[in-house]
């Protein structure tokens, strides 16, 4: 089974990355866009035909490893 | 002899090249990544450090500040420009040179003396230092990582663009001797007309003494 | 106004008749934002009110000293318009909990602390300790702080030239994170944080606020629990490029006529800033909250006066230069925004929306805040115990091969080629030297740094500890031939609450003091960090001392690798064999009784001026101090660093031998001279009154003690592998 994660810094976390990239964005004349916030993009497979328990350790995976939950936040979603 | 350094937001090396180049008489002028013009200038240089906080991709950013278009004029008019470290990140990011710089593969920062062979003393920066004439000049970066598709690899050695690759101190180039994983050893390269370098180690670093080696010394000499 | 509880107050940090005298001093019952701002005031970090009675009396002056404890930085005189300005300060509990961002932060607020006072920063340096290596967490903290360290002062583009690195079982539920940088400024360009001047406005300058590590100074006087993960939230992110910008920001504003006094929001933000400020200059401040520049949406006046957001200043501008200050950091793309001014009401107001939200004398938030006198039992001098029976078998090689291979004495390369420590082009002598030596930029005068501490000492007999950390570093600048000037310390202890915690911390400041004063060099700085416990268990004692010295020529400094096998070696200093509390005893052998080494002043000073006399000279090839692992850790050392072999005799046996070689008697160098050199030597030693023992000669490759033999090669491998192996698995 085939998930997609997001792992993004949680929205009261400053995120240097985005800010710094927005102001780039607007010295480029893109002034519309605004809130960039920059995150990391995990696909993995877990080899478990059941969909709970598979979603459970891909859940399992982001709370151990993939996300820092002081900081980071996490979404996931089956792809497959 | 006239330079031009630019200083990008973030850029932390500019007046240690600048240090550098005076002291080999070579006129400097700082440069903010704003303006939209350059002053006259046989050589353009963009420092190490980290421009932008190094954030999105190093370089990324800053190689779409205003004054880069009249930086990668000057290349292609046949103007001098010389990436150190972060420059060469920014270089790559324009376009002027082929390739990308990658995290280093041990996942660290490395700031260390290493060891470089001049492959290529055919180009404006390395003309005066002796063919594979063995360098040790420090490296500090988190991204120094070479890499470059096959076909841009081939067009490299083609038109024998690989200046400097790390090596140990007898000149061996092997994977002993390469600090961050890059391809080929590469160290720093130039664009096929020879008047733009980039690479990662920092010679405006080596060329005193008292802080541990002069051997940078040579590129500053081969741009008189 | 909504009112507020007792209940309300001991959750914020304060004591129920902290409140009262609250109530007291204000005559009225405060509302929620003015009780905030009293916990955030009071609280040990910001009010050191544990610690306050007893630092007074530390010397502070001397007659370099241009500026003492109490403003951003100390400020010191190094020669001609220069002035050295130096701190350093502790982010311990934020890191143990994020050690990246605990660490990263770190070394921000280190930074602007030294910036704030109009130095361009030119070196960093930490003192790390972490919990026995194979604790669960050591790992995962030691690679984040380190990476936390370099992170931050990479991007900065200040090199990271020293620090000490050290694990014990005593920090495996508090790790120390101690940062201390150096910056360098003219004499008549420096800034303090007295406000003055009615009317005056007063400006946010640098990055937005958001609900960042709202509460962490009081977090920082807490002791920890199993809880403490609970806590996480409240870690502030560190951006180290918007530090950069604001960096040159402030040295950009600082060469205008516009600066009235500034100070950086660090512990409890715009809270302490806007409150340090209109203390020092005996006036009051109102500051409109709706001005804030804000990151997040609804953030409230509490949230906004104790938010501790990174990479922010406050500065209080003279009338009408607004503009012009405005200019450069919209340059810098900085947010800049006017929120208030200075007043003769001598309160803190203020305004939210459309109300007064505070109102209250800054007076009872500064001078009234709380002074406790702690109860407090002092350490008495342990008893020495016969050892002989344990040290008469054991194996010399075998005892010097295990401290070359102990993770307190490995080679630290792992660490600082982390950091990027040349960059500034001004790195004379990198990590891994007795001290750290940066030129001063543009001239022929250098400084030497070096951070030390002995905790091991410290907790055996705190007043000895203090005075062997001063001490240290006096040894370690003295070794690279720097003439000591002042220090910085970084205080940190377990529970003050305790009697035997708060003797500790008492016995250490006298133990500071005397060494001070003996040696001429005062404390200009520091900071205090309590409460590092978990779960009751205390830290050892860890007063972290950062050195700083002068070296006037930079062709005049001095190194420890051996420099020629045709050489003499010789002990300056008396070696009468100090074994217990060694490094050996306690790390190999686990013997951890018995009396730290004893401390002489007057031989520290005569044997420093000797040294550095010597190295002035240029009567000597190589120094080194000798501190843990005693003469043969030293010499080896000298060995490894030069790769050039030793050949020492002791005429010794048995125990007499292994303290002979391992003890860590103080007030020593191991020197390299030319032969040539001896006669001249031996009669300036006498005419001096110098203890001088020749031990032996350099050699090719192998370091030789009487019948023992070690080659070089091994000792470099057994020596640089640790860090290495620990942190590829």
């Amino acid at each position: 089974m085939k998930f997609e994660i997001f792992v993004t810094l949680k929205k009261e976390v400053l995120d240097p990355q985005g800010k710094a990239v927005e102001g780039a964005i607007q010295n480029l004349g893109l002034s519309n866009i605004s809130n960039i916030r920059q995150g990391k993009y995990f696909t993995l497979e877990v080899n478990d035909s059941n969909e709970e328990k598979a979603t459970q350790q891909a859940e399992e995976a982001c709370k151990k490893l993939l996300a820092n939950l002081t900081i980071e936040e996490y979404s996931i979603k089956k792809i497959g | 002899m006239k330079a031009s350094v630019i200083v990008f937001p973030g850029s932390n090396c500019d007046r240690d090249v600048q240090v550098a180049l005076q002291k080999f008489q070579i006129d400097t002028t700082m440069v903010w990544h704003q303006e939209t013009s350059l002053p006259k200038s046989d050589l353009v240089v963009l420092p190490g450090g980290f421009s932008y906080g190094d954030y999105l991709r190093c370089g990324s950013m800053a190689s779409k500040s205003k004054v880069m278009n009249e930086v990668i004029k000057h290349a292609k008019d046949g103007g001098y420009v010389f990436g150190i470290c972060n420059g060469f990140q920014i270089l790559t990011e324009t376009g002027l040179l082929p390739g990308a710089l990658l995290r280093n593969s041990k996942l660290k920062f490395i700031c260390k003396n290493v060891f470089i062979k001049t492959t290529n003393n055919q180009t404006a920066f390395t003309k005066k230092i002796p063919e594979n004439k063995i360098l040790s000049i420090p490296i500090a970066h988190n991204e120094g990582n070479y890499f470059a598709s096959k076909e841009e690899i081939q067009s490299l050695k083609e038109y024998n663009q690989i200046v400097f690759q790390y090596c140990d101190e007898e000149g061996n180039i092997s994977g002993e001797s390469n600090p961050n994983g890059s391809f080929l050893n590469i160290a720093g390269i130039s664009n096929q007309t020879k008047n733009v370098l980039g690479m990662m180690p920092h010679p405006e670093r080596s060329i005193d003494q008292l802080l541990g080696g002069v051997d940078g010394q040579g590129i500053f000499q081969s741009l008189l | 106004m909504e009112t507020v509880s007792v209940d309300q107050a001991i959750k914020l940090g304060l004591t129920s008749s902290e409140f009262e005298k609250i109530k007291e001093l204000i005559g009225r019952e405060p509302n929620f934002t003015e009780l905030g701002i009293f916990s955030a005031m009071w609280n040990e970090h910001c009010s050191y009110k544990s610690s306050r009675v007893w630092l007074s009396q530390l010397p502070t002056k001397n007659k370099y000293v241009i500026q003492g404890p109490g403003e951003n930085a100390g400020v010191i005189d190094i020669g001609g318009e220069d002035v050295a300005i130096f701190k350093i300060e502790s982010h311990n509990h934020p890191s143990y909990i994020e050690p990246y961002q605990g660490a990263a932060t770190g070394v921000g607020g280190i930074l602007r602390d030294v910036f704030t006072m109009g130095a361009r920063p030119v070196a960093n340096l930490n003192s790390i300790r972490f919990g026995r290596p194979e604790h669960a967490k050591t790992k995962y903290l030691l690679n984040g702080v380190v990476s936390g360290i370099a992170g931050y002062g990479n991007c900065m583009g200040i090199p990271t030239v020293g620090g000490e690195v050290e694990f014990d079982e005593c920090y495996d539920g508090n790790i120390l994170v101690n940062a201390m940088n150096i910056g360098i400024a003219k004499k008549d360009k420096v800034f303090l944080s007295i406000a003055s001047g009615i009317g005056n406005p007063v400006i946010y300058v640098g990055s937005k606020t958001g609900r960042d590590g709202i509460h962490g100074a009081s977090m920082a006087s807490q002791e920890f629990d199993d809880n403490s993960e609970a806590k996480k939230p409240t870690v502030q992110v560190g951006d180290p490029f918007a530090e950069k910008l604001l960096l040159e920001a402030c040295l950009e504003l600082m060469k205008t006529d516009t600066i009235v006094s500034i100070q950086d929001m660090g512990a409890a933000g715009l809270t302490s800033s806007s409150v340090e400020m209109a203390s020092k200059g005996k006036l009051g401040i109102e500051i409109d909250l709706n001005k804030v520049p804000c990151r997040e949406e609804n953030m409230q006046p509490f949230e906004l006066m104790l938010s501790e957001s990174q990479e922010r200043m406050l500065i209080v501008l003279k009338e009408g230069k607004e503009k012009e200050a405005e200019k450069i950091f919209k340059k810098w793309d900085l947010d800049f925004s006017v929120i208030g001014k200075m007043t003769d009401s001598k309160n803190l107001v203020l305004h939210f929306k459309d109300e007064i939200v505070c109102d209250i004398p800054i007076t009872s938030l500064a001078d009234e805040a709380p002074k406790y006198n702690r109860k407090w039992e002092s350490t008495p001098l342990p008893q020495e115990i016969d050892m002989d029976q344990k040290l008469k078998d054991l194996d010399i090689k075998t005892c010097l091969k295990q401290l070359l291979s102990h993770e307190n004495q490995a080679n630290k390369t792992w660490v600082w080629e982390q950091y990027d420590h040349m960059v500034m082009g001004d790195t004379i002598q990198k990590p891994g030297g007795d001290a750290a030596v940066v030129r001063v930029h543009g001239t022929n005068k250098a400084l030497a740094a070096s951070v030390d501490c002995t905790p091991r000492y410290c907790l055996a007999h705190p007043f000895t500890g203090g005075m062997q950390a001063v001490c240290e570093t006096y040894r370690n600048l003295s070794a690279v031939g720097a003439e000591p000037r002042a220090i910085t310390n970084c205080l940190n202890f377990g529970n003050p609450e305790k009697k035997e915690i708060m003797g500790q911390f008492v016995d250490v400041i006298k133990g500071i003091k005397e060494a001070c004063t003996e040696l001429d060099y005062p404390v200009i700085s520091g900071n205090v960090s309590l409460y590092n416990e978990t779960n009751g268990v205390g830290i050892k004692p860890t007063p972290t001392i950062g050195g700083v010295g002068l070296i006037q020529d930079v062709n005049n400094t001095m190194t420890y690798g051996l420099k020629s096998s045709d050489s003499l070696l010789i002990v300056v200093g008396e070696t009468k064999g100090h074994i217990h509390q060694s490094a050996l005893c306690h790390d190999i052998l686990y013997l951890k009784k018995g009396p730290p080494p004893t401390m002489n002043l007057q031989e520290e000073k005569k044997n420093s001026f000797f040294i550095r006399d010597l190295i002035e000279k240029k009567l000597t090839q190589s120094v080194h101090d000798v501190s843990d692992g005693g003469i043969a850790l030293a010499i080896a050392e000298m060995c490894m660093a030069g790769t050039i072999g030793a050949k020492i005799s002791t005429n010794l046996t048995g125990p007499e031998r292994i303290k002979y070689l391992f003890g860590e008697d103080q007030a020593r160098y191991i020197i390299e001279i030319k032969k040539e050199d001896l006669n001249n030597l031996v009669q300036m030693a006498k005419e001096q009154e110098i203890s001088m023992t020749q031990l032996g000669s350099t050699n090719l490759e192998q370091f030789a003690i009487d019948e023992i033999k070690i080659s070089v090669d091994e000792m470099i491998k057994l020596n640089n592998n640790w860090f290495y192996n620990y942190n590829s698995n």
